[in-house]
């Protein structure tokens, strides 16, 4: 399975990726090798089997029913590369108007 | 060395915690060059071993791990001292000095100190618990203290370093497809990866949530149960966390004593092709030894054990292409802002950078396998692949009480040797993934060592035991058991241990 630079780009713009051109390039012949190599998976009989998202815990917990207190905003905030207004600050993304 | 226990049970009776603190963080200063932590700070963590002094002075009682010293992958959260899971990521600006500072405790850490163990300090990882080699931290690699050319093995490779080389009794790691088992191994220590839903998540950075756990290094068998003891347990704020009691692990081992009667599933894919005949012969010489002690060997085949890697590759990936969408230079981190940048190159360019090349390369493989067109092939194939690993090993828990494997297919590799094919890295988790995929609980324990050629000393050998889910109490017994038919072999401890402080801690060192 050969993955195109075009198909990379398009892959990087969904994970929100910005990559250098030396990046894209070596993403290219990793994720082909690599998907050659997964590949191996259609040859198996999965008849009967169903797809195993994730591993029943045996009792599901249930916390008990309190209010307990949220974290504080300026703590949330202390680390926000960027804050205004006790808020996280962000470009503008939505036109005015 | 004195074992954990022994060195709680003195600080209970009156030994001093600061020394034993002082001890451990002068065995870090001297260690430095190994690379094995990222963050240290002395003052702290003596104020807590001082104040754990105190409250035993007014004869208040102590907890499990009373002063013992205990090293942290720096994957968990923890409030009083940064948490960079070895990412520029989560630095304001890519310095290892400006790391994350989270505004709260794992639930594991805050359990660590209700048990009185001191935190002393933040181990180096693979970036975000990516990697076998611990050559993919953003910031230096941790060097295997046997041999400073070799890796300890990844991604909780500081974690056991501090172990293997004498800087801190115990240590937390974490295992998403053998990242504790396989850099026991790589270091001669013993690892424990509990059972899927064992032990809480809350604080633990998630890589991959389906197959991320929290577990132990230590010394010795009965050292990791004492850890495993303090950290397993329901968690109302893990909804993901059993809420069956933990299992009391250290209790129920036989003490002085071994178990006798287990039946031993010796599973065939696991001793194929590619497997380094010396760790070969070290791993059936520990069948050998349990079967002589009266324990039944029973040979049988875990037929779709060669799917593991392909299988985890791709769910693993995918997940963590999901999990790290939270990096995304808004709330907290790196965040890289051009001039004039809308939001989505916000997000671009800040991960573009704050992530480093194996990372990147796991968010891209996650997100073609889960993108339109490519679902069915990819992630939902292998979510049909995991259902028949775990068949193969239900199937086998039928028949036998544990399974005994190799841990890694070599002893610990040179750094550099795997860095330029990810395949060829990926490929050595062979023996640890489908314990990982089948949500099992598994341990990695000494069992042998290399012969010494020219230019490389002997290097230690690994075997792993897989217990049925929640079956940490049987994994124990049986761990303990090999471990004692094994301690005629006298095998030796790091040569960096034997120069460690701790190594020469006894009753009068810390005494005061």
């Amino acid at each position: 399975m050969s993955i195109t630079i075009e198909e990379v780009e398009h892959v990087a713009r969904l994970a929100r990726l910005e990559l250098k051109a030396d990046e894209t390039e070596a993403l290219a012949a990793d994720l082909s090798k690599i998907l050659d190599y997964v590949a191996a998976l259609a040859e198996l009989d999965t008849q009967g089997a169903s797809p195993l998202s994730h591993l029943a815990v045996t009792q599901l917990p249930q916390r008990a029913d309190v209010v307990v207190a949220p974290l504080e905003r300026a703590t949330a905030l202390e680390e926000a590369p960027r804050a205004s207004d006790g808020a996280f600050a962000v470009p503008q993304f939505v036109e005015e108007g | 060395m004195i074992s954990a226990r022994d060195l709680a049970e003195r600080v209970r009776s009156g030994a001093s915690a600061e020394h034993a603190a002082a001890a451990a963080l002068d065995s870090i200063g001297e260690q430095a060059g190994l690379g094995a932590f990222l963050h240290v700070d002395r003052e702290r963590a003596l104020a807590s071993a001082r104040a754990i002094d105190q409250r035993r002075a007014k004869g208040e009682p102590l907890g499990a791990l009373a002063g013992v010293p205990v090293a942290i992958k720096d994957l968990l959260a923890t409030r009083d001292a940064p948490t960079t899971c070895a990412s520029k990521m989560l630095t304001k600006d890519g310095r290892l000095e400006t790391g994350w500072r989270p505004p709260y405790d794992a639930t594991v850490i805050e359990r660590l100190r209700a048990a009185d163990a001191i935190l002393i300090g933040k181990t180096n990882l693979d970036e975000f618990a990516m990697g076998s080699s611990n050559e993919n931290s953003a910031f230096y690699p941790v060097k295997n203290p046997w041999d400073e050319a070799r890796a300890p093995g990844g991604s909780s490779g500081g974690s056991a370093a501090s172990v293997a080389a004498g800087l801190s009794w115990l240590a937390l790691g974490t295992d998403t497809g053998g990242s504790i088992r396989q850099p026991a191994a790589f270091c001669g220590v013993v690892g424990m990866k509990p059972s899927h839903g064992r032990v809480s998540r809350y604080g633990l950075v998630a890589f991959a949530s389906s197959l991320d756990v929290i577990g132990p290094f230590a010394n010795d068998v009965a050292d990791a149960a004492l850890l495993f003891d303090v950290i397993a347990g329901p968690d109302p704020r893990d909804s993901t966390c059993s809420s069956e009691d933990s299992a009391e692990c250290l209790a129920a081992l036989p003490h002085g004593d071994v178990v006798r009667g287990l039946r031993v599933g010796i599973p065939r894919e696991y001793f194929q092709a590619g497997l380094d005949p010396a760790v070969e012969v070290a791993v059936r010489r520990a069948a050998d030894r349990l079967a002589s002690a009266g324990n039944t060997l029973v040979p049988l085949s875990l037929p779709h054990t060669q799917y593991g890697v392909a299988t985890y590759y791709l769910l693993a990936t995918a997940e963590a292409s999901s999990n790290l969408a939270r990096f995304d230079g808004v709330r907290f981190g790196l965040r890289v802002e051009a001039p004039g940048a809308d939001l989505a190159q916000l997000y671009a360019q800040s991960r573009g950078q704050g992530f480093g090349a194996e990372v990147k390369r796991r968010i891209m493989l996650g997100t073609y396998a889960l993108s339109a067109g490519y679902y069915d092939a990819y992630y939902k194939r292998a979510q049909l692949a995991r259902a028949l690993i775990l068949e193969d090993f239900r199937a086998a828990f039928e028949e036998v009480d544990v399974l005994l494997t190799p841990v890694a297919p070599t002893p610990a590799f040179r750094l550099g040797e795997k860095t330029d094919d990810p395949l060829t890295m990926y490929l050595a988790d062979v023996y640890t993934l489908p314990a990982s995929l089948a949500g099992l609980p598994a341990i990695s324990l000494p069992c042998g060592m290399t012969a010494p050629e020219r230019g490389t000393p002997a290097l230690p050998i690994g075997c792993q035991l897989i217990a049925g889910a929640m079956q940490e109490r049987t994994l124990f017994r049986a761990a303990y058991t090999l471990e004692r038919l094994l301690a005629d072999l006298e095998l030796p401890s790091c040569p960096a241990r034997e120069r460690s402080r701790l190594h020469h801690f006894d009753a009068e060192g810390f005494g005061g």
